[in-house]
């Protein structure tokens, strides 16, 4: 148990991430932050107001948008710029969208590819950004266990795992050439049980379909699927089943695998987590291709 | 093989999550490092530790049971800490892993190094934020080089507590007198290093003795287990509370009325009401609020990230620092750290090279190296240069004062990294060795606004003009006598030069005295051009005197000994008396006999071939 004098684990997490969000907005130039619209993106928001206040955000929130997100994501999104008064940047790739890139015809790898990996690229370029903070954690995956705070990309976005700086006490290394950029991923140390105890103290609002409730789902290759909109492809006499689920990871909805809950509250999120034991990414089908294949689209430039 | 929560925090999830949560959000961070070779069994220990403590799901149990190369019953622990393609290939770890795990007690930060010798670098970083250092040791070879290496590296990054974990006792039959031998080998050594607190466990990886539950395998032994150790062990004594340093990130200005300094406080603490001092200026106010997103608090301390707002308008700004009148950091240019390298090009001491301490960024140089670490015997010997993982202590000069402490008093204020403006690289940690010498306030004003410590001087090294141009400063001199072709010849080589991607210049012959040509050969090879002069230099004295002011390896004298016959008939006016011939130029050239292109290919292969240029 921690001493009168003495910072919880979680309140160090905090005033570190707090340190790290102002030491990337005084170096850089032009940073944004990348919003995801998740429950990490939602703490990595609430840490960079902290960072700041009493003063406004001093970068923009951007948001590559597949068109395939979760409707709710969506709303939620635009409440929460609103209600704070924040910029928000919504990007999305017009080639793809012309050229109908969907997950059903083109499969999971090639459809985030363009719309999300092609996507990034292509907003950082038109922007000029050379810092996009982003939500990522070392925990979530085995190969961001080696993942910088600060992730050096060279001027085609891409990671060269070992073309990294070495990372020393809270010495950040922003400096860059022109067309460089960096990825600062602020909660880099959290974990998910980190991530969820801090939504609850805090009371950070979250996109509700992290809450289980009655949805209307269809089977997909083992995956809990939403019907979420009328462009969900459904087999001939199929009917989506009403289902209590909710979802762990939100990303696309037709990518997205709900579990099977009973859990309407973060504590009970929380509670359901631990005994559960399921790691996370488990819910998001685009990982399934291939073992490493998170390194893969990391040097590609994806998240 | 349960997976699952230690039992009674299992409990507590499924009965009663808000008195779990309670606890789990009070309790304590310990960061350590874990450090061994390949086959010191570490993965081993760490894929025991996450897995013995619940940190492992179901499904990467189910994938690493499957990838597991021997069949049967024992699960390959350290599969579930193996991150890259690149070193799953190789079957080495090659960076800094992170990885994370919670107990009861308190919540765990892992950094996972590699302890090969080339990887130094590694463990240093991982060091750097480490509460404990867990050193492997594997107990069938007992203290190895590598082992005194690593305690040396944990003593020089300050880590206050080591945790020596024997491994692989199974393979000794569990014998307390190999056990203790190897403590002894290693206290014997350790007593020689600044760490205030040093463990030994006997412990099987592979077998889960002494991990994470004592073990009848090792009734000697009735000590702690090494997670009850990690547990247990004190460390809020590791953090500086006395001295409030607060080195200013950011201003906060949201409209006139508000002015706040943001920053984490690195050590020390802070009350409402309190005088600070800011850095460099020296102005002192009074905390008139310290703010937080969650509204403004009486008090702050490490390692909180807060704003502070002073009672007078002081025009700080990033980089300063706040603190308080009666504990001064020192405040200089110039000063002894120890350097660990950490890129493959070696240190240069001519070059300037940015530090970042702090918030701030400062021009430095590195002016001489006491001493470099054999890594080897870790005896200290006199060095020329850094390489990678080399270790050393230095001396640093800086172009303008920085505000620090003594790296063994306060980690933050005494780290620094060493960054390349070039290429922008990390390439050297360091750890300022406080000075002897008391400063009170007036001498660190003084210090403050004394003019720069170093002379006045070109901040771009040689070798760095090498690597930028491709080539090194060279004056090509041509002697000869008038008609000998000298003259056609620099300029042809002047644009066979530009052709080939060089940057060259022929020192025009105007009315100038020689005197003044030498000088204007010489800033041109300073500036790393190759300079070509063509002017009658008939005497050997005046060559001499060119060599002498120049440096003999940036001159290339070529001898243009065209035939003096022709030369009379090309120059029937000229003066031809008193022309001493050169005893030993490097190049000699007749152009009645080569082609004018050939000559000039001989010149460029001399320079290539003197280094000059880079082929």
């Amino acid at each position: 148990m921690i001493s009168k004098r003495q910072l919880s684990h979680l309140r160090q997490l905090e005033a570190e991430s707090i340190h790290i969000i102002r030491e990337a907005a005084a170096e850089f130039d032009k940073p944004v932050m990348l919003y995801s619209i998740g429950k990490d993106s939602s703490v990595m928001l609430r840490l960079a107001r902290k960072a700041f206040a009493p003063g406004p955000l001093p970068f923009p929130l951007m948001h590559v948008n597949t068109t395939w997100k979760f409707k709710e994501m969506i709303t939620f999104r635009d409440e929460i710029a609103r209600k704070h008064g924040l910029t928000l940047i919504e990007h999305i790739n017009q080639e793809g969208v012309e050229a109908n890139i969907n997950p059903f015809d083109h499969g999971s790898a090639k459809y985030t590819g363009i719309m999300k990996t092609v996507g990034l690229k292509q907003a950082l370029d038109e922007h000029q950004f050379d810092c996009a903070f982003g939500g990522a954690r070392r925990d979530e995956e085995k190969s961001r266990a080696k993942e910088r705070v600060y992730s050096f990309r060279d001027r085609f976005h891409q990671w060269d795992p070992k073309n990294q700086r070495p990372e020393l006490w809270n010495l950040y290394n922003g400096t860059i050439t022109k067309g460089e950029s960096v990825r600062v991923f602020p909660i880099s140390n959290w974990t998910e049980l980190d991530v969820w105890l801090y939504v609850l103290i805090e009371k950070i609002p979250v996109v509700p379909l992290y809450f289980a409730k009655e949805r209307p789902i269809v089977w997909r290759e083992g995956s809990m699927i939403m019907v979420d909109d009328e462009r969900m492809r459904l087999e001939p006499g199929e009917e989506p089943e009403m289902r209590k689920v909710r979802f762990r990871t939100l990303g696309c909805y037709p990518l997205s695998g709900a579990v099977d809950s009973e859990a309407d509250t973060v504590e009970k999120i929380i509670q359901e987590m631990l005994l559960t034991r399921f790691s996370e990414r488990q819910g998001r089908l685009i990982d399934f291709d291939e073992d490493g294949s998170m390194e893969r689209k990391k040097r590609e430039g994806y998240f | 093989m349960c997976s699952a929560p230690t039992v009674p925090e299992r409990d507590l999830i499924a009965q009663d999550i808000h008195a779990y949560l309670d606890r789990y959000r009070n309790k304590e961070l310990l960061r350590f490092v874990a450090v061994g070779s390949v086959d010191d069994g570490k993965s081993t220990l760490i894929g025991r530790l996450l897995h013995d403590t619940g940190m492992v799901y179901q499904d990467q149990l189910e994938s690493v049971k499957r990838a597991s190369n021997i069949e049967g019953e024992e699960i390959d622990f350290s599969l579930f800490t193996d991150g890259l393609r690149a070193e799953r290939e190789q079957g080495i770890t090659i960076d800094v892993a992170y990885r994370y795990f919670a107990t009861e007690k308190r919540k765990f930060i892992i950094a996972d190094t590699p302890g090969h010798i080339q990887y130094t670098r590694n463990m240093v970083t991982g060091a750097s934020t480490a509460n404990v250092a867990l050193i492997l040791i594997d107990a069938r070879l007992g203290v190895l080089q590598q082992s005194r290496r690593h305690a040396f590296i944990a003593s020089l990054l300050g880590i206050p507590h080591l945790a020596v974990c024997v491994n692989k006792m199974d393979l000794v039959g569990y014998d307390q007198q190999v056990f203790e031998r190897i403590c002894r080998d290693f206290r014997e050594f350790s007593d020689t290093l600044t760490i205030p607190d040093v463990s030994f466990f006997p412990v099987s990886a592979l077998k889960g003795v002494n991990i994470v539950e004592p073990s009848e395998k090792t009734e000697w032994y009735d000590g702690p287990n090494v997670l009850e150790y990690l547990e247990t062990v004190e460390i809020s004594e590791d953090w500086n509370t006395e001295s409030f340093r607060f080195p200013i990130q950011y201003v906060i200005r949201p409209n006139l009325n508000y002015r706040g300094f943001a920053a984490q406080i690195v050590s020390g603490s802070i009350e409402k009401g309190d005088e600070v001092l800011s850095l460099p200026s020296g102005k002192t106010s009074t905390v008139e609020s310290i703010d937080t997103f969650d509204g403004s608090i009486g008090s702050a301390y490490t390692p909180q990230s807060v704003v502070i707002r002073l009672a007078d308008e002081i025009d700080s700004s990033r980089g300063d620092m706040l603190v308080k009148k009666s504990d001064l950091p020192h405040v200089g240019r110039d000063f002894d750290a120890h350097m660990v390298w950490m890129s493959e090009t070696p240190l240069d001491l001519q070059k300037s090279y940015l530090i970042k301490h702090t918030t701030q960024a400062v021009r430095a140089q590195v002016t001489k190296i006491h001493w470099a670490k054999n890594m080897d015997t870790l005896e200290e010997e006199p060095a020329t240069t850094l390489e990678l993982n080399d270790v050393a202590k230095v001396n640093m000069d800086c172009h303008r004062a920085i505000f620090f402490d003594d790296y063994g008093q306060n980690r933050a204020t005494g780290a620094f990294i060493l960054i390349d403006s070039l290429t922008n690289a990390t390439v050297a940690s360091g750890m300022i060795v406080g000075p002897e010498t008391h400063q009170d306030l007036d001498d660190a004003l003084k210090e403050l606004r004394a003019g720069s410590g170093l002379q006045p001087k070109t901040q771009v090294s040689p070798k760095e003009r090498l690597e930028k141009m491709g080539q090194r400063g060279a004056t090509i001199w041509l002697t000869g006598l008038p008609g000998s072709g000298r003259w056609s010849l620099a300029y042809a080589l002047e644009r066979r030069l530009f052709d080939l991607g060089r940057t060259a210049t022929v020192v025009d012959p105007t009315n100038e005295d020689l005197r003044s040509i030498i000088s204007a050969a010489k800033a041109c090879t300073d500036a790393g051009l190759v300079t070509i002069c063509a002017f009658p230099s008939y005497h050997k004295e005046d060559r001499d005197n060119l060599r002498e002011r120049l440096g003999d390896d940036r001159v290339i004298q070529v001898y243009v000994n065209t035939d003096e016959k022709l030369c009379r008939e090309r120059r029937p006016d000229a003066d031809f008396s008193g022309f001493e011939a050169p005893q030993n130029p490097d190049l000699v050239v007749a152009l009645d006999q080569v082609r004018l292109d050939k000559a000039i290919e001989f010149i460029v292969e001399a320079l290539e071939k003197r280094g000059q240029l880079k082929v």
